[in-house]
């Protein structure tokens, strides 16, 4: 999702376990959340950086595709909206990256392995936003599928994650909402909206499902984060629940969803669908997505381009706070 | 390398006649500018009245080893709790 690759470390059976193991793992058993400095398996601190930084820079990579919009959003409303929503994204990355910072990484670290490509951020943000109905499908489907995932992690085992996912859950319907009200407004428009409404859900439909990453089958690094409760539902668990819930969706806006397959299947309640191409996937978070070099060349062109400035300021801070001080003893 | 801006701990006071509560950290050069950032990062939808800044080096926090020595010698003192003592109805409300 939008940690969709986490790669976490080999399982243990319960005879492997070190007694400290054991007792962490019954706690987590228990519904005990584990707090900072608590004593926490190297692979639980070293999957949760993992999982908690791609979490976060996706939020700030996820401005991105958006951003690009802010200048042209069609009146002043839907502009206000936008910022407002995009300046969300940019505060629930910088409350995971809060939460990671508690593992004992720092957020300049972070930001070093994300900029060397060491650390991922989610697939769904290498795909262009080509026109203003991308807007409502990226609202609808990319942070509707988030969500999705997001809900369940309220639960996980870690408190300062779980606390962010349930401000950020909190914070989030709104950005759903207001991707799906641009949806209906076009949906209801002219032919010629509504063209763009199918063209952006045609476009949209199999990355948002790549979002949940690769199929049970397939996913290598489930196991120990759902005994950890890293992870608490499948990917193919979530895939299914955002299926079912936004079929009915695309039904009112009188959208088609792009699946010949798609089908409701009485048996299982829920629809029967096509599989997203898993190699265009693998592709996309190899680097070799529509938009992979310039996303990341965005963020480092705006780290390096920002550095004198956030060394101006500490300048500024570290000289006024010498200041202090000299008043201080000169008042003694 | 630049250096980073160090961490401060941000508490806000929700409403009025509440405590402030501690809801994240942030990085910010000096005080004044934490504050800034903490009222964009942490009350976009009116969350607060009041903020407090600290440096994230100034907290010190108990060990939670120390968990045990610290808070089980409450366990056994039940009488500090009013329900520990009977007092006969015809008392009335106490």
């Amino acid at each position: 999702m939008y940690a969709q690759l986490v790669k976490s470390e080999g399982m243990k059976s319960a005879a492997e376990l070190s007694p400290e193991e054991r007792a962490f793992q019954e706690r987590i058993d228990r519904g005990e959340k584990i707090e900072p400095k608590e004593w926490m398996p190297e692979g639980y601190r070293k999957t949760l950086i993992r999982q908690v930084g791609q979490h976060a820079h996706s939020e700030i990579v996820g401005q991105l595709p958006e951003g690009n919009w802010i200048t042209r959003a069609p009146t002043l409303e839907r502009k206000a909206i936008l910022l407002a929503k995009v300046q969300d994204e940019a505060g629930h990355g910088l409350y995971l990256y809060c939460a990671a910072e508690t593992l004992g990484v720092s957020r300049d670290q972070l930001l070093a392995k994300l900029h060397d490509g060491s650390m991922k951020y989610s697939s769904i943000f290498n795909y262009p936003t080509l026109n203003w109905a991308d807007i409502g499908a990226v609202g609808w489907l990319v942070d509707g599928a988030a969500i999705m995932n997001q809900v369940q992690l309220q639960k996980t085992s870690y408190g300062p994650y779980s606390r962010a996912m349930i401000r950020i859950c909190k914070e989030e319907s709104f950005h759903q909402r207001q991707g799906y009200d641009i949806m209906m407004k076009m949906a209801q428009g002219t032919a010629e909206q509504k063209a763009m409404a199918q063209d952006a859900l045609d476009r949209f439909w199999y990355p948002a499902l790549m979002m949940f990453g690769p199929s049970d089958k397939d996913s290598v690094h489930s196991a120990q984060s759902m005994a950890w409760k890293i992870k608490i539902n499948t990917n193919d668990e979530l895939r299914q629940k955002f299926v079912d819930q936004t079929v009915p969706q695309a039904e009112y806006l009188g959208l088609k969803i792009p699946d010949p397959n798609l089908k409701w299947n009485e048996e299982k309640k829920g629809y029967d669908f096509s599989e997203p191409d898993w190699s265009e996937f693998f592709e996309v978070i190899a680097g070799n997505g529509p938009c992979n070099k310039e996303r990341l060349g965005a963020r480092v062109k705006a780290w390096e381009d920002g550095a004198w400035f956030r060394d101006g300021l500490l300048a500024h801070a570290e000289k006024a706070e010498a200041r202090r001080a000299a008043a201080r003893v000169a008042a003694e | 390398m630049s250096s980073e801006w160090p961490l401060w701990e941000v508490f806000i006071r929700g409403q009025h006649g509440l405590n402030h509560r501690h809801v994240g950290s942030l990085h910010a050069p000096d005080a004044e500018l934490a504050i800034k950032n903490a009222r964009d990062v942490y009350t976009r939808r009116n969350e607060g009245v009041s903020i407090w800044v600290v440096k994230s080096v100034d907290i010190t926090a108990s060990s939670p080893s120390d968990k045990g020595p610290l808070f089980e010698p409450s366990n056994s003192k039940v009488y500090r709790h009013p329900t520990f003592f009977q007092i006969p109805e015809e008392v009335g409300h106490m």
